[in-house]
């Protein structure tokens, strides 16, 4: 007892002494630095630093959903193609990009051929093959799975290994979009001669291949403790030569994103600090300490509000609430295009970029924000705030306003229950969107739902973003990879959620129009570019001229980069270490 | 004694079964989902086959009898194989208590975060313990002075300041303005000689002291507390009658008597750091147990988290036995019978 107590001493007193020796260290260090930049170049700093402060759970993106499994394991995993930062597609493991021009895919539009890249090894010495690829598919389709990204191959019916290094995709569908199975981080190619044992349900107890997984790319894996840290080497394989520049990577997770933008850009303890969620204004005063700057990827990420188009009114029990029920159910007034529209006008979206996401977010009135050829203009006047108008709609409508200034008609009022996940920015939009409702006459109840229960999809909850027991809510929603057209089918008519259906389906705002249904089943015959392009726009138009759903903020990932690190370009469609290989000092 | 300590075990099971299954039920009724984290890119039907995969659709009852037994029966079995050597039936078809986030077994993660808890949290607490004895004796001791002023008024600074804030106040000083310390703590670093010794002592120097801080506020009080009720009972006065010199009635009459209490407190905190300082651990990254509940509630990893908290539990029963003990054991005026 006496040795513990005297041993605890001097540590702390060595604490003590730590504190305060703190700037004669620091010297030294400055000076060393000096030196080693005169001595020799090639003695630099070989170690990369990522921050992460969502630490990633595993390496194996089929079995988890979130962006930091798919970015943390990107560095050693590959697709057969990725996204660049324009969102379009770049050869990977494949030599190029099959499509109609090259006879890669077919006139049919019902398969597509890979030619695989002949001089890709996988980190333990041994050829990538076509059989790698047949497995990943077999290995994410295997019916004991549970699969992540199961959406990825929707469609397909076979995956052939034609030769060593050519593989045949096969579809049951016509799909002029042949390119979601492993294309882009979400996707990538495993090892066959890992993964082998961990089939269907076998694939939870394989922890040691799920932490460590054998990849191509330019990492390889040292050691993995989940949620915490993880290490890598430079893969000696790798197929570049003299690629990548890094000798070492850590990966670091844990904390909060005020801080970890601080530990690069502020202290410059690390290199690259990723999904930095934080004040505009924090952000600003972090960077003038000038150790660091901050990027922003811009991607198809867009927050918007969702109107309620059925009847919501919680007197008419879980058999009828919030449900379609062939159309007979309508919301008493936001079934009224004049005043979805109007609540549209009123709002002034540069407003709620300025106050919640500064140089992170743009006003944003369409559902298909990018890339650029997929952009309609038609809803642009949303970008305007127009009081005015909305209120001579109202006005022209027969929506009088009462007493207290909020509008009626024939006894109903103009009286919103707004939903949102618990997140401080978002609870800032929504104060100031009830402000702006008030001044069209519009009351509004605010109401928001702990992100986990509100996103979840526990059937017996009553405040899933599904279930949509509200008048509007507002969130964030996107597409993988650069094409919409699955994204896009999630408004047709049979994906309303419904008891029946276990409340599981994308068409949130109960739309039902037999026009879009049908545009979206001929969008996946269109091949032509400027034909797919415009038949995009239209289905986009369908949705927010309608306001069934009502754009507010394009919103961009937001990392921050050191000063000592060279080579970054930050890309919203993949993941952001997508170039790892080319990063150096 | 014997008897009584037998006694209080076996009282401990039935204890210990209501409060699994009150954690169980607890966080089954709780409207959390560990697919509700995911991107909304992931379709319902995807998400209903996850949920499959993992077993969340069986019902409740099931689940809860299949965890009594990974908890009670897989994992000390287990545990035994891999400490021994030993194989001891059909063991890689043995299902184990395993993370949904992770899908790796719970008690290797715990495993493998217990050193950064133990090392920062539980320093810590020693050092605020160090810290926190001689203040509350010399403050009760010269009641009023000038030292128990300061005394009192840097305890209350620290009982009521959290150390969220205190955490961020000190990395902005001596990390961002002063660049001594480093803010994040690197849990893969290994201590080999004097140099990374160094090394691990400035990266524990501010999450230790930020706790320190705070446990040393309050157990001062307590001590100063415990040390004034003393110093003016009957035994003491007798002391001085006979003429003992100041120190040795404080140091042999007074300090022993009034530790007493503080021994039993200090004893009842010591699972708090297995439980980890949660705040402390995310400020500072130290990525311990306190870090793995939290991941493990906002992810809904519900094994992970019923695992991590009944082991807490565990610990408190037993901390509460080893208290009556040593309080039985310093107080001769107290048996158990």
């Amino acid at each position: 007892m006496k040795n513990c107590a005297l041993l605890a001493t001097i540590v702390f007193l060595s604490l003590i002494v730590g504190a305060c020796s703190g700037p004669t260290d620091e010297q030294q260090s400055i000076d060393t630095e000096e030196q080693s930049t005169d001595v020799a170049m090639e003695n630099v700093d070989t170690h990369l630093k990522l921050l992460y402060w969502q630490a990633p759970s595993t390496l194996n993106p089929y079995l988890s959903g979130g962006t930091k499994e798919i970015e943390a394991s990107s560095l050693v995993l590959e697709p057969l193609a990725n996204y660049d930062e324009e969102a379009v597609m770049i050869p990977t493991l494949a030599e190029k990009i099959p499509t109609l021009e090259n006879g890669g895919f077919s006139e049919d539009l019902k398969s597509i051929t890979w030619k695989l890249r002949k001089d890709v090894l996988w980190s333990d010495g041994s050829p990538f093959t076509a059989v790698d690829v047949v497995f990943t598919w077999l290995y994410c389709t295997h019916e004991e799975m549970g699969c992540y990204r199961l959406n990825n191959f929707t469609d397909v019916v076979e995956v052939v290994a034609v030769d060593s290094h050519t593989v045949r995709i096969e579809f049951s569908k016509v799909s002029a979009h042949p390119y979601f199975p492993f294309v882009g981080s979400l996707v990538p190619i495993l090892q066959k001669k890992q993964f082998e044992e961990c089939l269907g349900s076998r694939a939870q107890e394989c922890n040691e291949q799920n932490f460590a997984p054998i990849g191509t790319g330019p990492f390889q894996v040292t050691d993995f403790r989940a949620n915490d840290v993880i290490q890598y080497v430079a893969n000696e394989n790798y197929r570049e030569e003299g690629k990548p520049f890094f000798k070492e990577v850590t990966l670091k997770g844990g904390g909060a994103a005020a801080s970890a933008a601080r530990a690069v850009v502020e202290t410059g303890e690390y290199d690259f600090a990723w999904n930095l969620q934080v004040e505009p204004e924090i952000l600003d005063s972090m960077a003038e300490a000038d150790r660091g700057k901050v990027l922003y990827g811009v991607g198809s990420q867009v927050e918007r509000i969702i109107v309620n188009l059925t009847n919501e009114d919680p007197s008419l029990g879980p058999d009828r609430r919030s449900q379609y029920l062939d159309g007979t159910n309508p919301h008493p007034f936001l079934s009224e295009f004049a005043v979805r529209r109007a609540l549209s006008l009123a709002i002034d979206r540069s407003i709620l970029v300025e106050t919640g996401y500064g140089r992170a977010g743009e006003p944003e009135c369409n559902i298909v924000p990018a890339p650029d050829y997929y952009v309609s203009d038609s809803n642009d006047e949303c970008k305007v705030q127009n009081t005015e108008e909305a209120n001579r709609l109202l006005d022209e409508a027969g929506w009088v306003p009462g007493s207290d200034g909020i509008r009626a008609k024939g006894g109903v009022r103009l009286s919103i229950l707004y939903q949102t996940s618990t997140n401080s920015v978002r609870q800032g939009n929504q104060a100031l969107v009830k402000q702006m409702w008030e001044q069209i006459g519009v009351e509004t109840e605010l109401r928001n739902i702990d992100g986990a229960v509100f996103f979840g999809s526990d059937v017996a909850s009553p405040d899933t973003y599904q279930k949509f027991f509200a008048d509007v809510q507002m969130y964030t929603n996107s597409f993988d990879g650069e094409d919409p057209s699955q994204y896009l089918r999630g408004w047709i008519c049979s994906e309303m959620p419904s008891p029946d259906n276990n409340w599981a389906g994308t068409n949130i705002p109960r739309a039902c129009s037999e026009e879009f249904d049908v545009l979206v089943d001929h969008l996946s015959s269109v091949t032509d570019k400027t034909e797919r392009a415009d038949v995009i726009k239209r289905l986009n138009d369908m949705v927010v001229l309608n306001y069934w759903v009502i754009p507010l903020v394009h919103r961009a990932r937001v990392s921050a980069v050191s000063n000592k690190l060279k080579g970054v370009t930050i890309n919203g469609w993949d993941s952001e270490l997508w170039k790892a290989e080319d990063w150096h000092r | 004694m014997l008897k009584y300590l037998s006694r209080r075990l076996l009282f401990a099971i039935p204890t210990l079964l209501a409060i699994s299954f009150v954690l169980f039920a607890l966080l089954d009724l709780a409207p959390n989902d560990p697919t509700g984290d995911l991107p909304l890119t992931i379709p319902p039907e995807v998400r209903e086959e996850i949920r499959e995969s993992l077993g969340l659709n069986e019902p409740f009852h099931i689940r809860y009898l299949k965890w009594l037994e990974q908890f009670f029966i897989n994992e000390p079995l287990n545990f035994i194989e891999q400490t021994t050597g030993l194989t001891i039936g059909d063991s890689s078809s043995r299902f184990r208590v395993r993370s949904w986030l992770t899908r790796s077994p719970v008690v290797d993660l715990i495993i493998e975060r217990l050193p950064q808890t133990l090392w920062v949290v539980g320093l810590s607490y020693v050092v605020g313990i160090l810290i926190a004895l001689p203040i509350g004796v010399i403050s009760a001791y010269k009641q009023y002075s000038w030292f128990d002023q300061i005394g009192t008024f840097v305890s209350m600074i620290g009982f009521s300041v959290p150390t969220f804030f205190t955490g961020v106040v000190a990395i902005v000083i001596f990390s961002a303005w002063l660049g001594w310390l480093p803010s994040i703590y690197d849990t893969t670093h290994q201590v080999t000689d004097l140099p990374s010794f160094w090394t691990q002592v400035k990266q524990m120097a501010m999450p230790v002291m930020v706790l320190a801080f705070y446990n040393a506020a309050q157990l001062s009080r307590f001590m100063r507390a415990s040390v004034l009720e003393n110093i003016n009972l009957d035994y003491v006065r007798t002391a001085r009658a006979k003429g003992l010199r100041d120190r040795a009635i404080l140091v042999g009459h007074i300090l022993r008597n009034s530790l007493i209490p503080v021994v039993t407190m200090i004893a009842l905190g010591v699972p708090t750091i297995f439980s980890g300082a949660i705040v402390t651990e995310q400020i500072f990254r130290v990525n311990g147990l306190g870090q793995l509940l939290i991941v493990a509630i906002q992810g809904g990893d519900i094994p992970l988290v019923q695992t991590l908290t009944f082991i807490f539990a565990i610990l408190i029963v037993l901390f509460n036995l080893v208290a009556d003990i040593l309080y039985g054991i310093l107080d001769p005026r107290i048996r158990y019978s």
